[in-house]
């Protein structure tokens, strides 16, 4: 597949590239890795008069601890993460998901912030960001915002970043002791995207009760979403195995599924209550064992 | 729209063009270059049939424009063998039975390689990891897992011989 023409400029650094997003915003896309851009401009659904390539961009693809932030560059590739212990060993539920994305050589180039940006309501970096409660910094030629991971992912294919800003970073906050989460990734075949993708980040106190709770979930909605009702039933909660029945039913509730290749919707609602399960006891395992 | 010049070392050798922007680096590598050895399966990133090097990293080149590659070191199927000497993957391949109508296997080799450079003593379960983004409607997989376990044994014993 051919894609339809366009101009394309490398721009040194980020400055020139904010530069040119502003002279040419409405016409300008950013490219990042391309896994996920690429094929939408081969199928034409995308057609940007121009591409601006971050490759030669500095400073946007590292992976560094910052008191209690994790930083995470926009061009880290999902294989920076997957490889990046002190990031893993502390969110296990970070290496869940890379290892789950695409295939290994999609994980070589594909970019966290690429994926964010481009929102595909099936793929799971949004799912697990908004369980970890994670923040999104843009930045454009005007200046820098962060905005919470919760409320950035709009509709389909749709953020709440600007066409002049460039999703520079994701922030994670460095989750507490006795903390533990899990990510659980139904798929057809390996390295598909998502049927059910179900996130959970969890911390305990020290009398064992739930309190801290993220639950994102993914392809089952236009978006990605966290599922605040099942968020509610746990937190201050002690866990046990009944009680994240319910709430993995109160969050296959809250759910809006849609019937597509990948099953019928019913299907997918019964998923999301076998897959948040799933996530609840590994995510609880894994916190209870931090302890 | 205006051309860019693109200059890459595909195989050890300099290579330029001018091209458009939205010229994909697999039709750069076998429509502008002449390196068919590299294929073009689904088109859609999923088959990795187009698999080659980039920096060292293995890549799906339909799904990478060849501006991106500007200054790129890429490698191809057409650098693997030795002059008469086939790559001891190329080697495992043909003794394995590894391919029978052929179509995925230089994407095959190419994966394949990137993998031993990771893990130059993977399980079985990892090599399958490791090709799971290279799609074979042939052989059912066997006897690529198979050729692949041999080229780790020889390319180990060459390394220890060195």
């Amino acid at each position: 597949m051919i894609p339809s023409a366009f101009d394309y400029v490398r721009p040194a650094d980020l400055g020139e590239a904010l530069r040119i997003l502003k002279e040419r915003e409405g016409e300008a896309k950013v490219l990042s890795g391309g896994f996920s851009l690429l094929p939408l401009i081969k199928l034409r659904l995308a057609q940007p008069g121009l591409l601006v390539d971050l490759r030669d961009v500095g400073g946007l693809n590292g992976l560094t601890r910052d008191g209690d932030l994790f930083r995470i560059g926009g061009r880290a590739t999902h294989r920076q993460i997957l490889e990046d212990r002190p990031l893993t060993d502390a969110l296990p539920i970070m290496k869940d998901a890379a290892s789950r994305i695409g295939d290994p050589q999609i994980r070589n180039w594909g970019t966290i912030g690429g994926s964010v940006a481009h929102a595909d309501p099936a793929a799971d970096w949004p799912a697990v960001l908004q369980a970890l409660h994670a923040s999104i910094v843009l930045r454009s030629a005007d200046g820098e915002r962060t905005v919470p991971a919760r409320g950035f992912f709009i509709d389909t294919f749709t953020t709440g970043i600007e066409p002049a800003e460039i999703l520079t970073e994701i922030q994670i906050p460095f989750p507490p002791p006795r903390s533990g989460g899990s990510y659980q990734k139904l798929e057809r075949r390996a390295g598909d995207f998502s049927t059910v993708g179900a996130a959970v980040q969890m911390t305990l106190g020290a009398d064992g009760r739930i309190t801290q709770i993220g639950i994102g979930l993914t392809a089952v909605a236009d978006s990605p979403f966290a599922a605040t009702h099942a968020e509610d039933a746990l937190r201050g909660a002690h866990p046990n195995d009944e009680l994240f029945r319910e709430a993995a039913a109160a969050a296959s509730r809250q759910s809006r599924p849609a019937t597509d290749s990948h099953g019928p919707a019913e299907y997918k609602r019964a998923m999301v209550t076998e897959m948040t399960a799933r996530a609840l006891r590994a995510a609880l395992a894994r916190a209870q064992a931090q302890g | 729209m205006t051309t860019q010049h693109v200059r890459v070392t595909v195989n050890g050798t300099v290579r330029e063009a001018d091209v458009e922007p939205r010229l994909l680096l697999v039709h750069l590598l076998r429509e502008t270059f002449g390196l068919t050895g590299t294929h073009v399966g689904c088109d859609t990133s999923n088959c990795g049939a187009c698999t080659i090097h980039v920096n060292g990293l293995s890549a799906k080149s339909c799904t990478m424009l060849a501006v991106q590659a500007d200054g790129a070191e890429i490698r191809t199927i057409e650098g693997m063998a030795d002059g008469a000497t086939l790559h001891p993957l190329q080697q495992a391949f043909w003794d394995q039975h590894g391919l029978q109508c052929g179509f995925c296997t230089p994407g095959m080799i190419m994966q394949s390689a990137w993998l031993l450079g990771q893990n130059p003593d993977p399980t079985e379960d990892q090599i399958r990891e490791g090709i799971s983004g290279n799609l074979c409607r042939c052989t059912g997989y066997v006897n690529i897992v198979k050729a692949i376990d041999q080229a780790a044994g020889a390319l180990r014993a060459a390394d220890a011989a060195k």
